[in-house]
């Protein structure tokens, strides 16, 4: 548009979302009046707005869903928890208003896949879920430990109602990985996939991706790459992988 | 200390956005779940006595062009969802097939030019708000809704009733 013009392009939608003042309201209703172009266009926008509202007020309406709802999960006020998760984001290149373009998760790039398909393989297993059960979890502990090379622990994970079934040793991309299996009362089984990163102590914020059915949670604390599996609804599965978290970082 | 319900006021906006963003309804409430997860997450980097709605609009710009890249990066994952049609239905039968093709045509904006038109068509923000939410300057704001309305009209005009979904 000219810059002589009686009105510019971006008057032409202000008055359109009604963000003028009086006095150019005025003005561009006069104008407007003599340019039978830009009434045409002023309409026709100001229709897919309409439309806009006709398509999509109606989830105004709706009820809200109860997963939505849930209030936050209780967090004591624990300075110290505070502190590791902002330095968690920080880290993880998260940091309040300016939280443009997370940065991928490059150290563990395959992490969240390698997790979901061990997952859909063993999940479903009805004979042999866990390579070693529960009821010898101190073995199992030391044996994964002496595999992956460096203290692993098997969180407990009772409070969110998931009992721990077991475990066992997988091949990963860069050399062995864990897997331990948790099941609820009603069978909803969740796994934790632990395998060591290539790239020394790191830490980084909670992801999430999904992977078919499954959704995961996936992070790295110090040594480890964690990626909590399972096919139950996201923010559940995030209050898992908080509790893991919590409980890894006392 | 936290308030249970800080959020609840917002919620309904959020899904109207994350559906009319998305164009598809599970996805649309997936989105608004892990935004809140995360808001949850992030609140305390919350500067209270500023603008919440900016603030939970921003987490799922960011949440919502991540996914995208994801899955762009991996397209195989990608799939066709008939609920991908459920929101035209909504309509009445006379303007349906208006706005049917409003929304086809919204589905094929480019991403940035679609937040913009639907942050100020359909939120309602003022420029500058929209220019804070997706960390754009105002002149860049007036471009893309420029550009979307136009393509809009032209392609509304041109096609009119007789535009057809491909799949």
């Amino acid at each position: 548009m000219k810059n002589d013009a009686p009105m510019t392009e971006a008057e032409l939608h202000a008055y359109v979302d009604g963000q003028l003042d009086d006095v150019r309201r005025t003005a561009i209703e006069a104008y407007l009046a003599t340019d039978p172009a830009a009434a045409e266009r002023a309409r026709a926008y100001a229709r897919q707005n309409e439309q806009l509202h006709a398509l999509f007020d109606g989830t105004l309406d709706e009820p809200v869903p109860k997963t939505l709802r849930l209030p936050p999960v209780r967090r004591t006020p624990n300075p110290l928890r505070y502190a590791a998760l902002l330095a968690a984001m920080v880290v993880g290149g998260v940091i309040g208003w300016a939280l443009h373009n997370e940065a991928p998760l490059t150290i563990t790039p395959d992490l969240p896949q390698q997790a979901a398909l061990a997952h859909s393989v063993y999940a479903p297993e009805v004979q042999h879920p866990v390579e070693v059960s529960a009821r010898e979890e101190a073995h199992l502990v030391s044996w994964l430990s002496k595999r992956l090379g460096a203290p692993v622990h098997a969180p407990q994970l009772s409070d969110a109602g998931y009992e721990l079934m077991g475990g066992r040793l997988l091949p990963g991309t860069s050399g062995p990985a864990a897997q331990f299996m948790y099941q609820d009362v009603r069978g909803n089984r969740l796994t934790l996939y632990v395998r060591t990163t290539t790239d020394g102590n790191r830490e980084t914020a909670f992801r999430y991706a999904k992977e078919d059915k499954v959704g995961v949670f996936y992070w790295v604390d110090g040594p480890f790459g964690y990626a909590l599996s399972g096919e139950i609804e996201r923010l559940q599965l995030l209050r898992v992988a908080e509790s893991i978290y919590r409980e890894l970082n006392p | 200390m936290r308030d249970a319900k800080l959020f609840d006021e917002h919620i309904p906006r959020l899904r109207r956005y994350a559906r009319a963003l998305t164009g598809e309804r599970s996805e649309a409430d997936d989105l608004v779940q892990e935004c809140l997860a995360r808001a949850w997450e992030k609140l305390s980097l919350w500067q209270r006595g500023t603008d919440l709605r900016a603030w939970l609009f921003t987490i799922m710009h960011n949440l919502f062009v991540n996914d995208l890249r994801r899955r762009i990066s991996r397209p195989e994952m990608l799939t066709l969802d008939d609920e991908a049609l459920e929101a035209p239905r909504r309509a009445t039968q006379e303007d349906g097939l208006g706005l049917r093709d409003l929304q086809a045509a919204l589905n094929r904006l480019p991403l940035d030019q679609r937040e913009v038109l639907l942050l100020v068509g359909l939120e309602e923000m003022s420029y500058e708000e929209v220019a804070k939410t997706l960390g754009i300057p105002l002149g860049t704001v007036m471009s893309r809704l420029s550009r979307a309305r136009e393509r809009l009209r032209v392609q509304l005009n041109g096609a009119g009733p007789a535009l057809r979904r491909v799949k």
